[in-house]
């Protein structure tokens, strides 16, 4: 081999050795640089995974053909090598046969896209129900017939995404609290929204369904093996739209059992703090941090809100006024026809009586008012 | 009657002239071009890393939804418009449009219609954030208030677009020259008149959907809003019946562009000229029936699910007659690569892997792991922007010396296409990765698993934008000191009557018809 033969072939060569040698690594790498669909773990996930390889090894094969036939040409028939141009400029046999293969190439792929399909939809005999919610910009989980109901939004402090700290490992993909579920058990989901489009989808479950206001959707998933498993909001929603991850931890069935045993205990537990009188300095402390996990999304973390898009809390007549049942009213009910939703089944009487507190005396409103969750309780009885 | 153009602004403003009209809607075009990509480095830019470093999210969706806005309506559309008022009389014989006021008219309220558009990002609220599909209720109940600017914004767009379309049937169908039957004509113009009317039947129903927008916003109606008795899904049934033929009314005539450019640069005569009629007649038929494939996750019964699939995967058949007839023309044909071919041929590459994706895409079973995904924004970048705007930057080069007799820099115009190429492939081939990886599309931010395919999508964005700069310059320089050609035909192969005319065109052309045998 001449010198500069030698060197080429050592550069070609290069890059192969160094990825054989750094098979570890590339292991590691694999994820940030992944390219194709996750197989899942449902058996849906995996026919999805199936039909996507069937269908784009057909969609390959057929781009090696038409472009091997181009190419072939843009070699052969150049002016500069002397060719001539013929003058054809019809062939029926050949139109015709290029518009039957065709057809039955997607009657081959029809095929398996109609029975996968049939199975996506096939929610019949589940033996668990999940209502999923969708809000601006969150998740609500409903076990029906359980009564565990839990609101499960992003984990992911400010500071991360605004780098003025380093990213955690599971950045945007971390929750306040997953949803549970329990291994090799169907799972219907019933999905709706409260207020703009949503869509639920977990990529490994081979799940995304649109959640709709007015509409239930159903989809389901049969879970194979145990794990924590994270999706994502696939439905432009407003700005927090990339903020609202899914995270769903799957468990053997009895360790599932005792989840949902201990989360009726809490539901009991909270219930049970409604009848307490807070302080003012208690009030104020769990505002604060209820405050900035459900409300400062679109109000601020400084109560400002978004000009001309969401209104301020400072000095405002809600916020301010000498009714507090104006207050109670929008935070509970929520506003017809704005994007302010009713916070009334979404929080604990607690945490709204001291998102209600806060907001009445955070920020230089100062009205000294102080609301109780036992308010907010006889509020919500009282209508 | 052969006097020349007007001097000054006037000539601009209350041009009747074909071609003057396409010079001003190419260049409007292109202004347009510019605006929508700056929003598009500016979301790449922000994209570049993880976490928010430039723009706040609510701006991130501003830009989105502007950058499609403008790049659709703005950019794309107006672009064809331009062509088909230069070249369709001068390839039928015909002196004019057959409107001329009403060409003038359906131009000069455009300027109008995207400065209302884009005057909404300086407004308390900002520009709109719902993306350019504007779902409801996100761009009625919980949109901000500018969202009635771009209400009326869409409705001037749309009378332009109806006011258009009308001129160009009218021109085809009764300007012809002498002997110029219905299956003589170019394929441009068979292309054009089949969008034409497509967009006469669609563009009513985008005017319907904004107007109920209107009435829920303002009038209290709930054509859209569940909680008064009015549904969501209507809307997105109404948007795609418009939206599903706005594709093809996009990319229509710019198949009709690569039919002549091909020919020409092979030196031999289109293959299948009439199964490329039908195939295109074809297409814009199954456009009408197909428009819920955009919708496959809202909870659709299963018949109509596998109905939409069905009718989608049909498209297949016809779009793949027209990409085989193209490469059976190059086929035993005697090819030089100048940069209009270099475009064509880029064209029917990365339009057929488009097209590939967009069968994947149409497996409804599969599409909900792709739906709303990166995935997909790679599938219709690869239609509209190798697709489109591939074709319109080829037609430019095409027909550029021929408009205005000079040449423009071959050599650099060939630096411009393999920059474009390139960056156009680093940006968008990368992102079919991270929509299969599983990132959503219109995300302000994401996890960090996405980090390394978004950094080199950003590098490809920005490569891309730079190689548009270089276009306008080739394109002025061109214009301003381009060597004179003043061969009637310019490209060898060439054949049409636009190309009998003299170099540089003369501003009246064909003043008495010419004869078709």
């Amino acid at each position: 081999m001449s010198r500069r033969a030698t060197m080429l072939f050592a550069l070609v060569l290069a890059p192969v050795m160094s990825l054989a040698l750094s098979g570890k690594v590339l292991a590691e790498e694999a994820q940030r640089w992944a390219v194709n669909m996750p197989r899942g773990v449902t058996p849906v996930s995996n026919a999805i995974y199936d039909i996507h390889m069937i269908v784009f090894w057909i969609c390959v094969v057929i781009g090696v053909v038409v472009f091997g036939v181009m190419f072939y040409s843009m070699y052969a028939h150049r002016k500069s090598r002397g060719a001539v141009a013929a003058n054809f400029h019809e062939n029926t046999t050949a139109e015709v046969v290029w518009t039957v293969i065709p057809a039955l190439i997607l009657i081959v792929m029809a095929i398996p896209a109609t029975s996968t399909l049939l199975d996506v939809y096939d929610t019949s005999e589940a033996e668990i129900d999940i209502k999923v919610t969708g809000y601006q910009w969150k998740w609500q989980y409903e076990y029906l017939g359980e009564d565990v109901a839990y609101v499960s939004e992003l984990a992911t402090p400010e500071s991360e995404i605004y780098n003025t700290a380093p990213k955690g490992q599971y950045y945007l993909q971390e929750v306040s609290e997953p949803l549970v579920l329990p291994v090799k058990t169907k799972v219907r989901f019933l999905i709706t929204a409260k207020d703009v489009i949503h869509s639920w989808w977990v990529p490994d479950f081979g799940v995304k369904r649109d959640a709709i206001p007015g509409y239930v959707n159903e989809t389901w998933a049969y879970v194979n093996e145990p794990g924590v498993y994270r999706g994502e909001c696939a439905e432009l929603c407003g700005k927090g739209h990339p903020f609202m991850p899914i995270v769903v931890n799957v468990l053997e069935k009895e360790a599932y059992n005792s989840w949902l045993a201990e989360k009726k205990t809490e539901v009991a537990a909270i219930r049970e703090l409604t009848k307490k009188t807070f302080t003012k300095d208690e009030l104020m402390a769990q505002g604060e941090e209820a405050y900035n996990r459900s409300c400062s999304g679109c109000h601020m973390v400084n109560g400002e809100g978004i000009p001309g898009v969401f209104p301020s809390m400072i000095g405002s007549t809600v916020t301010t006024g000498d009714t507090i049942n104006k207050h109670l009213d929008v935070v509970v009910n929520g506003v017809a026809g704005s994007a302010m939703q009713a916070f009334g089944g979404q929080l604990s009487e607690v945490d709204l009586a001291a998102i209600i507190t806060y907001e009445r005396n955070a920020w230089g409103n100062d009205t000294g008012d102080v609301v109780q969750p036992i308010d907010v309780l006889k509020f919500k009885q009282g209508q | 009657m052969a006097h020349g153009p007007a001097k000054g602004i006037g000539r601009w403003l209350f041009t009747t002239n074909h071609k003057d009209i396409g010079t001003l809607y190419l260049w409007f075009s292109f202004a347009m071009f510019l605006l929508g990509g700056f929003f598009a480095m500016v979301i790449r830019a922000e994209l570049f890393e993880p976490g928010m470093q430039i723009i706040k999210p609510e701006f991130f969706n501003q830009m989105t939804t502007m950058h499609g806005l403008v790049m659709v309506f703005g950019a794309i559309m107006p672009a064809f418009v331009g062509l088909a008022n230069w070249m369709i009389p001068m390839m039928i014989g015909a002196p004019d449009m057959a409107l001329p006021r009403m060409n003038n008219l359906s131009f000069w309220i455009l300027p109008f219609a995207f400065t209302l558009l884009a005057s909404t990002l300086f407004m308390e609220g900002g520009a709109p954030n719902f993306g350019w599909t504007f779902y409801a209720p996100l761009s009625t109940t919980y949109a901000p208030d500018t969202v009635n600017y771009f209400i009326f914004a869409m409705h001037i767009m749309g009378a332009s677009s109806i006011m258009g379309s009308i001129n160009i049937i009218a021109t085809i169908l009764n300007m012809r020259a002498p002997g110029m039957t219905l299956m003589k004509m170019p394929m441009f113009v068979w292309t054009w008149l089949i969008t034409a009317f497509l967009l006469i039947a669609v563009m009513p129903v985008l005017a319907g959907a904004v107007t109920m927008m209107l009435m829920d916003i303002n009038f209290g109606t709930s054509f859209f809003n569940a909680a008064g008795g009015g549904d969501p899904v209507l809307f997105q049934h109404v948007f795609w019946f418009f939206g599903h033929p706005e594709v093809y009314i996009i990319i229509l005539p710019a198949f009709g562009v690569i039919s002549h450019i091909i020919p020409t640069f092979s030196r031999k005569p289109l293959f299948g000229y009439s199964s490329m009629v039908y195939a295109t007649a074809s297409i814009a038929f199954l456009s009408f029936i197909v428009w819920a494939h955009h919708m496959f996750l809202v909870g659709m019964p299963i018949g109509g699910e596998l109905y939409f699939m069905y009718a989608t995967m049909l498209i297949a058949v016809p779009t793949a007659a027209k990409v085989f007839n193209w490469i059976s023309t190059m086929f035993r044909g005697s090819l030089t690569f100048e940069t209009p071919m270099l475009f064509a041929i880029a064209f029917v590459i990365l339009f057929t892997i488009g097209g590939l994706t967009g069968v994947m895409v149409a497996i409804a079973p599969a599409d909900v792991q792709y739906h709303d995904s990166y995935f997909v924004v790679a599938h219709f970048h690869y239609v509209m922007v190798a697709g489109a705007v591939f074709s319109g930057t080829a037609a430019v080069y095409y027909w550029l010396p021929k408009w205005c007799g000079n040449m423009y820099n071959e050599s650099m115009a060939k630096v411009q296409f393999w920059v474009s190429f390139i960056g156009f492939n680093v940006t968008f081939f990368p992102q079919h990765f991270l929509g299969l990886a599983g990132m959503p599309r219109r995300y302000a931010d994401y996890a960090l698993q996405f980090s390394d395919w978004n950094m080199v999508s950003s590098i490809g964005a920005f490569t891309y934008g730079a190689s548009q700069l270089l276009f306008l310059y080739i394109v002025i320089q061109a214009i301003k000191s381009g060597k004179p050609v003043r061969d009637p035909k310019v490209w060898e192969g060439a054949e049409g009557l636009e190309w009998t005319l003299p170099t540089p065109v003369p501003y009246h052309t064909f003043s008495t018809p010419p004869e078709v045998k």
